[in-house]
Parts: structure tokens; C-alpha cells; sequence
């Protein structure tokens, strides 16, 4: 029950997460299998099928990785800083959030000063209006050369047109 | 027509200023994100595919090409001035070449990498202008069934074969086949997973899924370690001229990587990562200086070198004769060509000639731009190395969420975006391998249709699986594929399979 010794500390947690995450993916998969039509046509297999096989393929990999991780550690993982990864998903999140409020270039500079504070350049003064700079540079270029569908805010519509 | 004339019609497509500057453009762009340690050429191209939509597909097809051999150059040059791969495939490179760079032979290194890509891309893009038509031939002849089985096969050695455990290599597979299950069902029409949200109906995008787990991912996983990364960039000393010593034994490992490389790449059996790994085995095994290996032998960087493009150009011959991607780049560019309505295959070699020949010819071309842009210019790219990393990846997210938002600007893309970048850091963190969940989503969905097609044909009756000699014999190398690893495994062998692990292109 215990980890390789020297590597582990206790029985690995991660491995049961992992295996975890895994079942229910794969049940979620069974589950909406049973709502589609289970008529199978000359086939024999109709569309519930390879869902079917996949959703059972995951519970028993989720079992296998389970078992594995009674026994050994999944994989020797270096100790992880959590900030960054705060960092970045709160940047992605802010982007996500703000994209149709004011428009790609803002949006995106809050991803950028984010992402370049994850990385330990925290001045969010510089940050923040390079990233700025930048995204609106690339809404020009990509929004009038390539046509590329970008939300524009205020400022894009104003520079650029509508 | 014979392939020689088809080669010339080819030429002659791809000595178009416009085709020319696409060209140049991608191996450009692909040298550079190559010497960038971080970004690949799968990620590049997942990036450039909503960019070109509006774009001549012709062009943007070759410069797609351009960036896979160009990642493939210009990740030589970060595994020996770095002693970090610039991408997977240039992994056995840092063995030796990282010593040679230490040693004050950085220059000599660069230039073995440089010529011998260029001596086996050469070689390769011919072979695979020869190899193709009867390739188209043969599968004239294959059914939905063998088709199914040449996926399985794909499916097999993407994940299970080599690396580090199949356990860890079938999860990524089928997590990726799980998410392509998202989506209405091509055959029937039926809505499958899609819990009432009308954004997933349309399945999960490529684009969306591969800039995920190759940008995010990678840039959460660098931001999230603790120790600093040791980045040390050895200066080129001295001129990149190799002596008369290092061409006499240079050519035989250029030559024998050609021959590693290009089957490897050609059948389903993984990508360039495994084919220079096999290579720099082979370099060891059969120098006249074994004792040199470790400490910076030219053949270990010749080598693998060779055998790494040779495998990229090996794996367009199943991409482009039977739209089969064998890597996650060929899986990309296999959506690259469906977003132009092109379906690879024997017949697109009937219906756009121009276009399949132009690819090929172009690649040459492609090839001679490479050399120049890596060796007169080395140095340049060596100035990209010095780009502080909170730049380089605050660019690269920038450019990364750019392209999902100009494919669907929707808060249900984006959130996806998040979701799997955190799968992707979760996978990279438990070792867990990347390339099988981007092919699981684009072949999974291929091979259920095969497989249904020709259980329809025959009423149901699943013997047809085994039916055909070519079909039963790919299906049992398949099961070999799946069972001799863990077999080899159990028994403690697994190290060697460890270390041809592959990566991410």
C-alpha cells in the first residue's frame, strides 16, 4: 500500500483522482448512450455503439490506473507553484469574460500582462499597455487583411470601422 | 503521365512567385518556432489554420508543409546550443550535439544537422514522389475494412508502442476518442453528448483542442515549476565548416538516417521522434568511434538528424495517398486540408494533381530555402534563444487564443480553450502523452464510420473484419503492436521503449 520507497509519501492520491476522472468521463459516456437510438440498422451498430466502447474502455483504464496506483506512484511530479497557474487561467478567464464587453484588444492585453506575471515580469504598467499595443496591432492586420471575424470594442470600431 | 512528368507539372506550380512566398513564409515560420524551445510545428500549424481561411489553399497547404520540415531544422539548432529540444523529434540531438557545442565544436554540429536534414529531405521528398502512385494504386483497392484496420494499427502505435506505459498511452488515446464522440454522428444525423448546447453540436475543433494542450498546457506546465529551468546558450565558436574528418563520417549516418527515417515515417509506426532515436542507436552501434559517443560524436548529431526530416517526410505518404495522420502534425494538417473541403487520399490525386504535385515539388524547394535560412543565417536564429520568457510565452498565448477566436469567438469555445489547457498541463505533469488525444479526435470519429460502413456492407456480420488477407494481416500487426510492449514491459525491458517515447509532433 505504500509508494516506491524514496518516492512516495503515502498510497498516490493522483492516481485515484486520475482514475476517478476517468470513470466519470466514461459513465457520462454510457449515460448518454442510453438516450440514443439503440437501432442498429444493416450495421448491426447504429450510433450508441463506439460510445458505448469508448465510455466501457475509460471505466476499465480508470480501474487499471486505480490498481496501478495502490502500487506505484504515477509519475515522480516536482513540487508545482500554484500562483502561475492562477495567473494564467485567471488571464484566459478574464479574456473569455471581457471579449464582447470591450472588444479583442483589451481583453487579450489582460491575458498578456497575466501570462507575462506568471513568467515573473510583474509590472503591470509595462505589461499592460505592450500587451495592448500589441493585440490591437494584430486586430488590424488580422481583422482587415485576413478577414478574420474578431469582436471589436469601442476603440477597434472607431481605428479600424465597423 | 509518370511520376517524373507529374514531378515537373509540380515543379511548375511551385515556381509561382505567390507558391514561392508561401513556401518561404512556412519553412520560415517553422525553423523559427523549431528553434524555440516550447512551441512546435503542430502547435504552428493548429495556430495558422483559421488564419488561412480566406487564404489560396494551394499556398497555404505548402506553407503548412514548409513549417513541418522547417520545425524540423530548427529544432537541432536549440538541442545543441541549449541542451533543450526545440521540438520531440530533436531530443537524441541534445545527446550528443549539446557535448560538441560544450567541446567548442558547436559550429561543425550546427552544419552536420543542417546538411544531413537537407541530404535526407531531399532523398525522402523524392522517394516520396515515387512511393505515392502506387500507394494511390493499392488503395483503389481497399474497402472501408481496411481501411478501419489501418486505423487501428495508427491508433496502436500512436499510443500503446512505445513510451512509457500503454496504460498511460491508451488513456490518452481514448480520452481523445471520447471527445471526438461529441457531436452529431455522421452517419445518422444523432446529436451524441451535446447536453442541449447547440456550440457543441459541431464537435470539438481541431484547432481548438491542439492549441489547448500544446500552448496552454505547456505554457501553465513551464510557469508552474518551482526550480528555475537551467538555460545556458553556448556561443558558436568558431566557423560552422565541418573538416574533411567530419564529411567522411557525416555522409554514412546521413544516409543511413534516410533509410531509418523514411519507412518509419512512411508505415503507421509513429513519427520523427522514434525514427531518430532507432537512428542514433544504429550510429552507436556501428561507429568506428564508440568511444566518443557521450562525449560528443558527429554521428550521433548526423544521424538522427537525417532520420527525423526523412520520418516527416515519410509521414506525408500515408497523410497524403490515404489521409491517414500518423503524428499530430499530419493529424492538423489533415484538418488543414478538410477546411479547404479537400479530403486526402488516392483521389485527390485524380481530382487536384496540380495541387498534390505542387505540395510535393514545392517541398524541394522548400528544402533548398531550408539550407540557406540554417546555415549563412544560424547565427540569427541563435538571437531568438535570447527572447526573455515572459515575452515569448505571453506572445504565444496572445497568438494561441487568437486563433480559436477567429474560428468561433464563442464563450463555449473559449471555455474549452481553458478546460483542456488544464488537460494538457494535468497530462504533461503525469507523464501522460499528448499526440494520442489530438489523433483519437480526428480519427476516432473516421474510423467509427469505416468500421459501421463495412459492417453494413456485410449485414452485420463481423467476419468481414478478417475477411481480406491485407485487412486480417493489419489487424494482427495491430494486436502485436498492442501486446509485444507490454509483454516487453512486464519483463523489465520497457527502458528502450521509454526512451523512444513520443512527444508531441
Amino acid at each position: 500500500m505504500t509508494g516506491h520507497p524514496g518516492t512516495g509519501r503515502r498510497p498516490d492520491g493522483a492516481a485515484f483522482i486520475i482514475a476517478a476522472g476517468l470513470a466519470i468521463f466514461g459513465a457520462v459516456l454510457l449515460w448518454d448512450a442510453t438516450s440514443l437510438p439503440q437501432d442498429g440498422g444493416y450495421a448491426g451498430i447504429g450510433p450508441a455503439a463506439m460510445p458505448k466502447v469508448i465510455g466501457w474502455g475509460l471505466i476499465v483504464l480508470a480501474a487499471a490506473t486505480g490498481f496501478q496506483g495502490l502500487k506505484t506512484r504515477v509519475a515522480d511530479v516536482p513540487r508545482q507553484n500554484p500562483v502561475p497557474l492562477l495567473l494564467i487561467g485567471g488571464g484566459v478567464a478574464a479574456q473569455i469574460a471581457l471579449l464582447h464587453v470591450t472588444g479583442f484588444a483589451f481583453a487579450t492585453s489582460i491575458l498578456f500582462g497575466a501570462t507575462a506575471a506568471a513568467f515573473g515580469k510583474r509590472n503591470l504598467f509595462l505589461t499592460l499597455p505592450l500587451g495592448f499595443a500589441l493585440a490591437f496591432g494584430i486586430y488590424g492586420i488580422f481583422d482587415g487583411l485576413l478577414q478574420l471575424n474578431l469582436p471589436g470594442g469601442p476603440l477597434e470600431t472607431l481605428v479600424y470601422g465597423g | 503521365m509518370s511520376t517524373f512528368e507529374f514531378l515537373l507539372q509540380g515543379l511548375g506550380t511551385a515556381m509561382q512567385p505567390m507558391i514561392l512566398l508561401y513556401a518561404l513564409i512556412g519553412v520560415t515560420l517553422g525553423t523559427a518556432v523549431g528553434v524555440l524551445p516550447g512551441i512546435g510545428p503542430a502547435l504552428t500549424v493548429a495556430l495558422l489554420l483559421p488564419v488561412t481561411y480566406g487564404l489560396d489553399p494551394a499556398g497555404s497547404l505548402i506553407m503548412f508543409a514548409g513549417i513541418y520540415y522547417g520545425g524540423m531544422y530548427g529544432g537541432s539548432t536549440t538541442s545543441i546550443l541549449l541542451n533543450t529540444p526545440g521540438e520531440s523529434a530533436s531530443i537524441v540531438t541534445a545527446l550528443e550535439g549539446n557535448r560538441m557545442a560544450k567541446a567548442g565544436r558547436g559550429g561543425p554540429a550546427l552544419a552536420t544537422a543542417a546538411i544531413g536534414s537537407f541530404v535526407a529531405g531531399l532523398l525522402a521528398t523524392l522517394a516520396l514522389a515515387f512511393l505515392a502512385p502506387h500507394i494511390v494504386k493499392l488503395a483503389l483497392v481497399f474497402g472501408p475494412r481496411e481501411y478501419f484496420a489501418l486505423m487501428m494499427l495508427a491508433f496502436v502505435t500512436v499510443s500503446a508502442a512505445f513510451g512509457e506505459s500503454t496504460l498511460k498511452g491508451l488513456t490518452s488515446l481514448f480520452i481523445g476518442l471520447g471527445l471526438a464522440t461529441i457531436g452529431i454522428d455522421s452517419l445518422t444525423g444523432q446529436a451524441r453528448m451535446a447536453f442541449g448546447v447547440p456550440q457543441l453540436l459541431d464537435g470539438i475543433e481541431v484547432t481548438t483542442l491542439a492549441v489547448a494542450l500544446f500552448a496552454l498546457g505547456e505554457c501553465l506546465f513551464v510557469a508552474a515549476q518551482t526550480h528555475g529551468l537551467d538555460d545556458k546558450v553556448e556561443a558558436i565558436k568558431g566557423s560552422v565548416r565541418m573538416t574533411a574528418a567530419d564529411w567522411r563520417r557525416s555522409w554514412p549516418a546521413w544516409l543511413r538516417g534516410t533509410a531509418i527515417g523514411f519507412p518509419i515515417g512512411a508505415m503507421p509506426a509513429g513519427g520523427a521522434d522514434i525514427a531518430s532515436f532507432l537512428s542514433y542507436g544504429t550510429e552507436k552501434r556501428m561507429s568506428k568511434h564508440p568511444d566518443e559517443f557521450g562525449h560528443g560524436a558527429i554521428e550521433g548529431v548526423a544521424g538522427p538528424e537525417a532520420a527525423n526530416n526523412a520520418a516527416a517526410a515519410g509521414t506525408l505518404v500515408p497523410l497524403l495517398t490515404l489521409g491517414l495522420p500518423t503524428t499530430a502534425t499530419a493529424a492538423i494538417m489533415l484538418a488543414g486540408f478538410q477546411q479547404f473541403g479537400l479530403q486526402p487520399g488516392p483521389l485527390l490525386f485524380a481530382t487536384a494533381p496540380q495541387l498534390v504535385w505542387g505540395l510535393i515539388a514545392s517541398l524541394l524547394i522548400a528544402n533548398v530555402m531550408l539550407i540557406v535560412l540554417n546555415l549563412p543565417l544560424i547565427r540569427f536564429w541563435v538571437l531568438l534563444l535570447r527572447i526573455p520568457r515572459p515575452w515569448l510565452y505571453a506572445g504565444i498565448l496572445m497568438f494561441a487564443t487568437l486563433g480559436t477566436i477567429g474560428v468561433n469567438p464563442s464563450a463555449v469555445e473559449l471555455s474549452m480553450l481553458l478546460i483542456f489547457g488544464f488537460l494538457g498541463y494535468g497530462l504533461r505533469l503525469y507523464g501522460y502523452p499528448i499526440a494520442p488525444v489530438v489523433v483519437g479526435l480526428i480519427l476516432g470519429p473516421m474510423a467509427e464510420q469505416q468500421l459501421r460502413r463495412a459492417l453494413a456492407i456485410a449485414q452485420g456480420d463481423w467476419t468481414t473484419l478478417v475477411a481480406t488477407p491485407l485487412s486480417a494481416i493489419l489487424l494482427g500487426i495491430a494486436t502485436l503492436a498492442l501486446i509485444v510492449p507490454m509483454i516487453l514491459r512486464l519483463r523489465g525491458k520497457g527502458q528502450v521503449l521509454t526512451q523512444i517515447a513520443g512527444d508531441s509532433d
